[in-house]
Parts: structure tokens; C-alpha cells; sequence
């Protein structure tokens, strides 16, 4: 009798194991940071890329705006793929794109833009990475979504594509 | 012959060329470091790693260090921007009980087992 | 092509045979015939003939380049070194399945041929189980991961092997660690097959302890060889990272080393046996549950092969397949025995050998959890963490004291009853090894109470061991070389880890570098074209503060297919003290990053690896002689 209970127990253990190792098998095994809660955004000085200035984040988000944050640089190849769709994006009245020059030299970067357009209200430079860690990101390109509450909606590792500018654009109406 | 013995293992000792890391705070940085995950690379730390985010992560913690963060302080600031992923070291809270408790509970269990089938008398 | 076909039919004929095997196995069962029929020799060795065959075919087509086969394609090159040709037939998913099954019907063959003096029925059922598990792999191999899919059109060039690869490691590492896992199956089966014949007792243990030390030495080193080839390759020094796919393999052997130490009870007397049977079904369980793990794609790590959920589902219904029979076996059958003298006096070497697998089901289950815990908490509330080599650290080092004390003093119990003879020496030892210890420690700053008490503990089991090699009498020479063994391999890694040092810093060609009155001189650039890569070399000539020079050469590699770069370090192994150096490049400017270590005692980590693996095989061959 208590050897029936025993092999009771292992074999519902088991099951309970199998039915885990199953479900796991189904869910995505690469790390995408993933955003459950809204973050506020950080608070940071900035050089800004064409007057070479400092500013405080706070001037940088201050209007009652949607606001984008486009991590990118001139030697990122995905980047070039993304970027019409950021001008495309950079007609929208209501939303603003700051860009956050990742790593990049400064003449490289001035000639990307020059060739495809600058879709950003503002450019940030960020030469040694640490303004990207403070949003979170760690690669070229990410694409962030801020809201009017000034808080870190949702997050776009990669190039971002139509079907995401779809999705941009559902959010901000 | 036992003393000879001891006489060669601490001639070995003395002989050995130390690079001491005289600087406490390089210790506590790379312990720090060692304990970051790339997440950019395949199983490496923070502290192995050469690539641009791990580059960028030691500035932070460098600047973190200066402005006197503890290690939690600055292990709670990583895991507020990217998760609990980048932290090797799983900290003791309401997700991770069983992960730390588990053993030690099942170490407890082998004795009370192994006691019962010992016999203590003649 | 024509290997192509051969292979693929060679592997259905083997699956074929099995049930062929099957059949003529459970007739020869019903049989009261008291040999077992010659036929089924032969069956089983035409099985192993035409596995061969088939993997033979698939190295042909990797030696030919046959790019129309998909795995030569997607694993090959015409211009990789045809050493890598030939030895990168098992460094991607199919090949190495096909080994899988090359060692299940080596070792069963093996297996039927060695045991002549056992119960016949008790052998068939071994057969039986064993081609229960081979016949699964074929039809995982046929199914899903088919070595031999054709392509049509026949692409002209491969997709190449990863460079990490190109190694001679590659060679021999997954062989041997193979032969330890896989090799498991045949303790798997046969324990399944004594406990459906009652037959689980000394004389099984006398019998089965050969095939337990076999799995054994081949899966440490096997194991060895992993370490030995990261350290060599991956470029940071490290050996060993609690990586998931590393875990997996440490998992069997801990509950074989455990196993081990149980049948040298089993084999005197019939005690234990209901925890000798859950091991031997553990050990091989684990190993299928580690396949698992790594082909599933369930796990992220660098060592896991291209992931495709077929086959993770194909596995994961096997394993557990496999599980519930063996429950329902061990369940169903097992009878144990009131003679069982299971209650053991508590100082005596059957309970040191209790608290053996005490300890080490702690650290199995320490190591299990690490690695699957993440799994569990992701399915069950979507959190991912990482548990990393802190953890394993601090839920093991505690451990490891009185592990290591019990190590030194277990063999010096008798048999059923003992009390402890030669105090005095014990205690000197102990004495020795605290002073010795804290004479070392006291100049170094480091967590000095903790690493005090662990490297007592481990030269407390070094001078005992090492006075046991040294004394006239009789000794258990393989026990006491392993333990000496292990006691070494403690020694090492601690000091290595205390006393290792490292020098990051960016330098320039024709720059010197100071530190702690030694000098880094990066005296030049050297570019060579090899086959299938550029090589960027740098000449580093380093002085230490003594004045002695050493010339080290880290290499900067560009491959062409896949385009992947990679470091080598360049490693200088003395007795004393590897001195390691590896060079990357820094983006964008013409200075390097290098690293510098000096890391004491590493040949010593491997030396001890094997001389734990040396004790094993000279029980194995006391084993043969004293038939």
C-alpha cells in the first residue's frame, strides 16, 4: 500500500515536470528585456549633437508630446533600413523623435544624415554608451515609446519595421 | 620524512610569483563585474567581454563606485533597467526561495534518511 | 551521393535489426535453452556493422565535400582542413546523434559478449531494453534529424563550421564523453533487467561494477577534456562556468561517482539495492534529460545545437517515456529483500559510504536546480533570471570541508563495524594541515576564514592519502590515488583561484607596459594567410620582476566561412604556473586590448582530473585480473 502511494506521487511529479518542460519548449528562449511596468525615464545631461551644448533631460521631454527615442549610428547597416521609415514617421505633428548617436563619430554621423535625412528633432551624442544603458538598451538600433506621462511605454529591439510603425502608430492616437 | 614533505610543499609556496591586486577597490570592482552578464554575448560576463555594451556597462559601475554605491545599490540599478537576467547571482527573494531553499531542505532530508537506516547501539 | 544512400540505408537496416532483435530475443527468452542463441550475436553485430557503415558514409561525404548532403552543407567547407572534415562529422546535431546510437550498439554488443556467466534471461532483457532505446533513437534520427536529407540543386559551397570548433578537442572530447554517457544506457538497462528477475544482488554487483567504471573513467575524462578545450579556446581563461550544457554533464556523473560508491557495497553483500537501482536508472535518465536540455533549444547557452521544436517535443515524450517504464518497472518488480542488512552500524564504511552519496545527491540536486529552476519559474510566472556561477559557489564551497574530512576518513573504517585506528597520525595531520595553511593564507588578503577551512580540509585529505601511497602495506591503490586525486584537484582550483592575477590595458605596437616591476613590450605585428583564415599575430615579449623573459604569441583570427573573428590565446604551461595572454582588437584605432594572466597551478587542475580518472581504471583492470 505505501508503495502504491510512493509511485502515486513520482508519477504525478513527473507529469507535473513533463507538462513544464512541454510549455517551456513553446516560450522564446532569447532574453528580450521586456516592459511590464512603465519606467519613468531617466534623468540625465545630454550633449546635444549640433550645438555641442549640455542639456538637462528634463528640457529635452518637456512639451505634452509623444516622444520617440531612436538609438542609432552611422556603422549600424539596420539602421539605413529603418530610416525612412523614422522621416515617414517625423511628419507626425504630435509625435517628436530624439535620436541617440550610439558610439558614433561625430563626422560619420553628420554624414548619415546628410544622405538620409534627419527625422529628429534633436540629436543626443552618447560616445561611450552609458546614455543608452540608462534606457535600458544595449544595442543599435532600439526604438523607445514615451508617453505624455513621461514614462517608457514600450521598447523595439532592432530595426523597427511597417507592421511596428503600425503599432507606433495605433499607440499615439 | 613528514617534515620533508612540509619543507617542499612551502618551498613551492614561496617560490610562486604573486601579482598581488594591492588595490582592494580593482577586487570589488571585478567581483562586481564578474557577477554582470553581456547580454550582447554567449555566456560571458560583463568583466570577460570586450564588446560595446560591456564597455559601456564598466563605465557605469566605474562611475557608480566613485559616487560611493554599494553593491546592491548598483546590482538594483542594472536589474531596474534590464531585468533580473543580467545578475548572475539570484537574489534571495519571493521568486527564488525554492531555488536556495530546495537543497539545502533536500540535504536535510538525506540525514533524517541516513540516520534512520543507521544503527547506533551494538 | 553514393555514400549518401548508403548511410541512410545502412541506418534503416540497423533499425530494422532492432526489431528483428526484438523478436528473436523474446523467443530465445521463452526458450529453455540455457545459452543465449548464437543468432542474436550475430544480429547484434551486424546492428553495430551497419551503424558503422552509416557513419562512415557521413564522414565520406564531409571528406568529399558532398555539399547536396544538408548537414555537410550546413556544416562543412571545401576549404576547412580535411581534419575538420573528418572530425566535424560529429560537431553538429545528426552526427553526433549518430554517435549516440554508434555507442548504444557498441555497448550492448559488448555487453552480451562479456556477461557469458550471467542468468541468460537476465542478458536478453538487458538486449531488450537496450534496443528499446536504440530503436527510440533511430526513429529520432529517421523522423527528425536525418544526416542523410538530400539537396536538390546541389549547392556548390558549404556554410562551414563555427571556428570555436576547429580544434583538435573536437576530436576527442565528444567521443569520450559519449562512451560516459551514452555508455550509461547499458547500466540503465541492465538494472532494469535484474530488477525484473529479482536478480539485484552481490553477484549482479561483482558483475555490473565493470560497466559502472567503464562509464565512469570515459565520462571524467570526457569531461576533462571540455574544461581543458575552454580553457585552451574560448579566450578568457576560464575553465569551468556552471554553463546549462556543462551542468548537464556533470549531473551523470555525480550520480555515477555516487553508484560507484555503492556497489563496492552491492558487491560484498546484498545491501542497498533498492538505491543502487534508482541510481543506475538517475544516471542515465539525467544523461537523456541533458540531451534534452541542449538540443531542445530550451535553453540559451553557447554550447546548445541549432534548436527546432519537433525535435525537443520527440525528445521530451522519449525521456519521459523512459522515466515512467523505469518506474514502472522498479515499482511493479522490485522485491526488497528482509535479508537486506540495510541497517548499517553508524562507524563503519558502508555509512561513510552513505554519507558519500549524501553529499553528493546535495550537490546533484544543487546543480539540478540551478539549471532548471529558470525553466520552471518562466513557465510558471514568466520571470527570467539568470543563476550563475555565485550561485553554485556559495551553495556548494560550505560543503565541501566536510566532504573532503569524510573523504580522508571513510576508508579508514573497516567493514561492518570499526573504530578508528592510528589516531595519533590523524590528528598530527590535522594539525599540519591547519598550520600549513594558515602560514599560506596570512599574507594574502582574501575571505580568510572561509578558504582556511576549506584548504585544511583538502590538505588534511592530501597528507592522509599521500601517506597511504607512501606506506609498505597493503593498500586500495585505486581508492587511494583517487582520492589523492581529488584532494589535489581541490588544492589546485582554490589556489589557482586565490593567487591568479590579471593585467586588462589597451597598448600600441612598439609600447611597453609597466606593472608590479614586470614590463608587457609589444614588440610587433605578424599577418599570416592560412587556409580558411587571416591571422593577425602579435609578438609580446613580457618581464617579470625577476628579470625572466617569456615571448607569447596571441592571435587575432578572421575566418572566411562563417565570417566570424576569434582570439587565441597564447598559453605558456609550466609546472607552476600558466601564464596566459589573449589580444583583441579595439575598434576603430590601432591600439589592442590585451589581457594578461598569471594563473598558478593550472596543469595541476588537469593532472589531478586524471589521476581521479587513473584510479578508476586500475580498479577496472583489479577487476579483470581477479577473475
Amino acid at each position: 500500500m505505501k508503495n502504491k502511494y510512493k509511485a502515486s506521487i513520482f508519477f504525478l511529479f513527473f507529469i507535473f515536470c513533463f507538462v513544464v518542460f512541454y510549455k517551456g519548449l513553446n516560450n522564446p528562449n532569447i532574453y528580450t528585456p521586456n516592459i511590464k511596468v512603465k519606467k519613468n525615464i531617466p534623468l540625465f545631461k545630454a550633449k546635444d549633437f549640433n550645438s555641442k551644448v549640455y542639456i538637462n533631460s528634463e528640457k529635452i521631454f518637456d512639451e505634452n508630446k509623444y516622444y520617440i527615442v531612436n538609438i542609432w549610428a552611422s556603422w549600424c547597416v539596420p539602421c539605413i533600413k529603418e530610416h525612412p521609415l523614422l522621416m515617414e514617421l517625423s511628419i507626425n505633428q504630435s509625435i517628436k523623435i530624439i535620436g541617440l548617436n550610439y558610439r558614433d563619430n561625430l563626422n560619420n554621423a553628420k554624414k548619415f544624415i546628410n544622405e538620409y535625412g534627419n527625422p529628429y528633432t534633436q540629436i543626443l551624442i552618447d560616445s561611450d554608451g552609458t546614455l543608452a544603458v540608462e534606457f535600458g538598451a544595449y544595442g543599435v538600433p532600439e526604438t523607445l515609446i514615451i508617453d505624455k506621462n513621461k514614462k517608457i511605454i514600450k521598447k523595439f529591439v532592432g530595426p523597427i519595421n511597417e507592421e511596428t510603425v503600425q503599432e507606433i502608430k495605433s499607440i499615439i492616437k | 620524512m613528514k617534515i620533508l614533505k612540509i619543507f617542499l610543499i612551502t618551498f613551492l609556496f614561496l617560490g610562486t610569483t604573486q601579482l598581488k591586486s594591492d588595490e582592494k577597490n580593482n577586487d570589488f570592482k571585478n567581483k562586481i563585474l564578474k557577477n554582470i552578464r553581456c547580454l550582447i554575448c554567449q555566456g560571458q560576463s560583463v568583466y570577460d567581454s570586450e564588446s560595446d555594451f560591456a564597455s559601456s556597462i564598466k563605465l557605469i559601475v566605474d562611475k557608480k563606485i566613485n559616487e560611493e554605491s554599494s553593491e546592491e545599490q548598483i546590482y538594483e540599478f542594472l536589474r531596474e533597467k534590464y531585468g533580473n537576467w543580467i545578475i548572475y547571482d539570484p537574489e534571495l527573494n519571493k521568486n527564488t526561495y525554492i531555488l536556495w531553499l530546495l537543497p539545502l531542505l533536500l540535504f536535510l532530508l538525506g540525514g533524517a534518511i541516513m540516520i534512520r537506516k543507521l544503527k547506533f547501539k551494538n | 551521393m553514393l555514400a549518401n544512400q548508403i548511410g541512410y540505408y545502412s541506418l534503416i537496416l540497423g533499425l530494422l535489426f532492432s526489431f528483428l532483435l526484438c523478436g528473436v530475443s523474446i523467443r530465445d527468452f521463452n526458450n529453455s535453452n540455457k545459452r543465449v542463441n548464437q543468432n542474436i550475436f550475430t544480429l547484434l553485430f551486424l546492428q553495430l556493422t551497419f551503424v558503422v557503415v552509416s557513419f562512415l558514409s557521413l564522414i565520406l561525404s564531409f571528406v568529399n565535400s558532398d555539399f547536396g548532403n544538408e548537414t555537410v552543407f550546413n556544416n562543412s567547407h571545401t576549404t576547412k582542413p580535411i581534419f575538420y572534415k573528418i572530425v566535424g562529422t560529429w560537431g553538429n546535431h545528426e552526427g553526433s546523434l549518430l554517435l549516440w546510437i554508434l555507442v548504444l550498439t557498441l555497448f550492448i554488443f559488448l555487453f552480451l559478449v562479456k556477461s557469458r556467466e550471467q542468468p541468460k534471461k537476465y542478458r536478453i532483457l538487458t538486449l531488450l531494453f537496450q534496443q528499446l532505446i536504440i530503436i527510440g533513437f533511430f526513429l529520432f534520427v529517421l523522423t527528425t534529424s536525418n544526416p542523410f536529407n538530400y539537396l536538390f540543386p546541389t549547392p556548390a559551397e558549404g556554410l562551414g563550421l563555427n571556428p570555436i570548433l576547429q580544434d583538435p578537442a573536437l576530436a576527442i572530447h565528444p567521443p569520450l564523453l559519449y562512451l560516459g554517457y551514452v555508455g550509461s544506457s547499458i547500466i540503465f538497462s541492465a538494472s532494469l533487467a535484474a530488477v525484473t528477475q529479482n536478480y539485484i544482488s552481490k553477484k549482479w554487483g561483482q558483475h555490473i561494477k565493470k560497466w559502472i567504471l567503464i562509464s565512469w573513467v570515459f565520462l571524467t575524462i570526457g569531461i576533462m577534456l571540455g574544461s581543458i578545450w575552454a580553457y585552451y579556446e574560448l579566450g578568457w581563461g576560464g575553465f569551468w562556468f556552471w554553463d546549462p550544457v556543462e551542468n548537464v554533464s556533470l549531473m551523470p556523473w555525480l550520480t555515477l561517482t555516487a553508484l560507484l560508491h555503492c556497489i563496492l557495497v552491492l558487491e560484498r553483500r546484498t545491501a542497498l539495492t533498492s538505491w543502487v537501482v534508482i541510481l543506475s536508472i538517475t544516471t542515465f535518465t539525467l544523461s537523456m534529460c541533458g540531451t534534452f536540455l541542449v538540443r531542445s533549444g530550451i535553453l540559451n547557452s553557447v554550447h546548445t545545437f541549432a534548436n527546432d521544436p519537433a525535435r525537443g517535443i520527440f525528445i521530451l515524450i522519449f525521456l519521459f517515456i523512459l522515466i515512467f517504464l523505469a518506474l514502472g518497472i522498479f515499482f511493479l518488480f522490485h522485491k526488497e529483500n528482509k535479508k537486506d542488512l540495510n541497517n548499517f552500524f553508524w562507524l563503519s564504511r558502508e555509512s561513510s559510504i552513505m554519507v558519500n552519496n549524501w553529499f553528493m545527491m546535495y550537490f546533484l540536486s544543487v546543480v539540478l536546480i540551478g539549471t532548471v529552476y529558470p525553466i520552471f519559474l518562466d513557465v510558471i510566472s514568466s520571470e527570467k533570471i539568470s543563476v550563475g556561477p555565485p550561485f553554485y559557489h556559495k551553495l556548494i564551497a560550505p560543503f565541501l570541508a566536510p566532504f573532503l574530512l569524510f573523504m580522508a576518513l571513510g576508508p579508514k573504517l573497516q567493514w561492518i563495524k570499526s573504530k578508528i585506528e592510528k589516531k595519533n597520525s590523524l590528528i598530527i595531520f590535522f594539525i599540519i594541515s591547519v598550520v600549513l595553511t594558515f602560514s599560506i593564507l596570512k599574507n594574502i588578503t582574501v575571505d580568510f576564514l572561509f578558504y582556511t577551512i576549506l584548504i585544511s580540509a583538502a590538505f588534511f585529505l592530501f597528507f592522509t592519502t599521500l601517506k597511504k601511497l607512501f606506506s609498505k602495506k597493503f593498500i586500495n591503490v585505486s581508492q587511494v590515488i583517487a582520492h589523492f586525486g581529488f584532494s589535489l584537484f581541490i588544492l589546485a582550483i582554490l589556489f589557482n583561484g586565490i593567487l591568479s592575477s590579471e593585467i586588462i590595458t589597451n597598448i600600441k605596437v612598439g609600447e611597453k607596459y609597466n606593472f608590479n616591476k614586470s614590463e608587457i613590450f609589444f614588440k610587433k605585428i605578424e599577418e599570416k594567410k592560412e587556409i580558411n583564415f587571416n591571422s593577425i599575430i602579435g609578438h609580446f615579449r613580457i618581464t617579470n620582476e625577476k628579470g625572466k623573459v617569456v615571448e607569447l604569441k596571441p592571435e587575432i583570427r578572421i575566418y572566411n566561412q562563417p565570417e566570424i573573428i576569434t582570439s587565441e590565446a597564447d598559453i605558456k604551461t609550466t609546472l607552476l604556473e600558466d601564464k596566459f595572454l589573449v589580444m583583441n582588437i579595439v575598434k576603430g584605432d590601432e591600439y589592442f586590448n590585451i589581457r594578461y594572466q598569471i594563473k598558478p597551478f593550472m596543469l595541476w587542475i588537469w593532472v589531478s582530473v586524471l589521476l581521479l580518472s587513473l584510479g578508476g581504471l586500475i580498479s577496472l583492470f583489479k577487476n579483470k585480473y581477479e577473475k
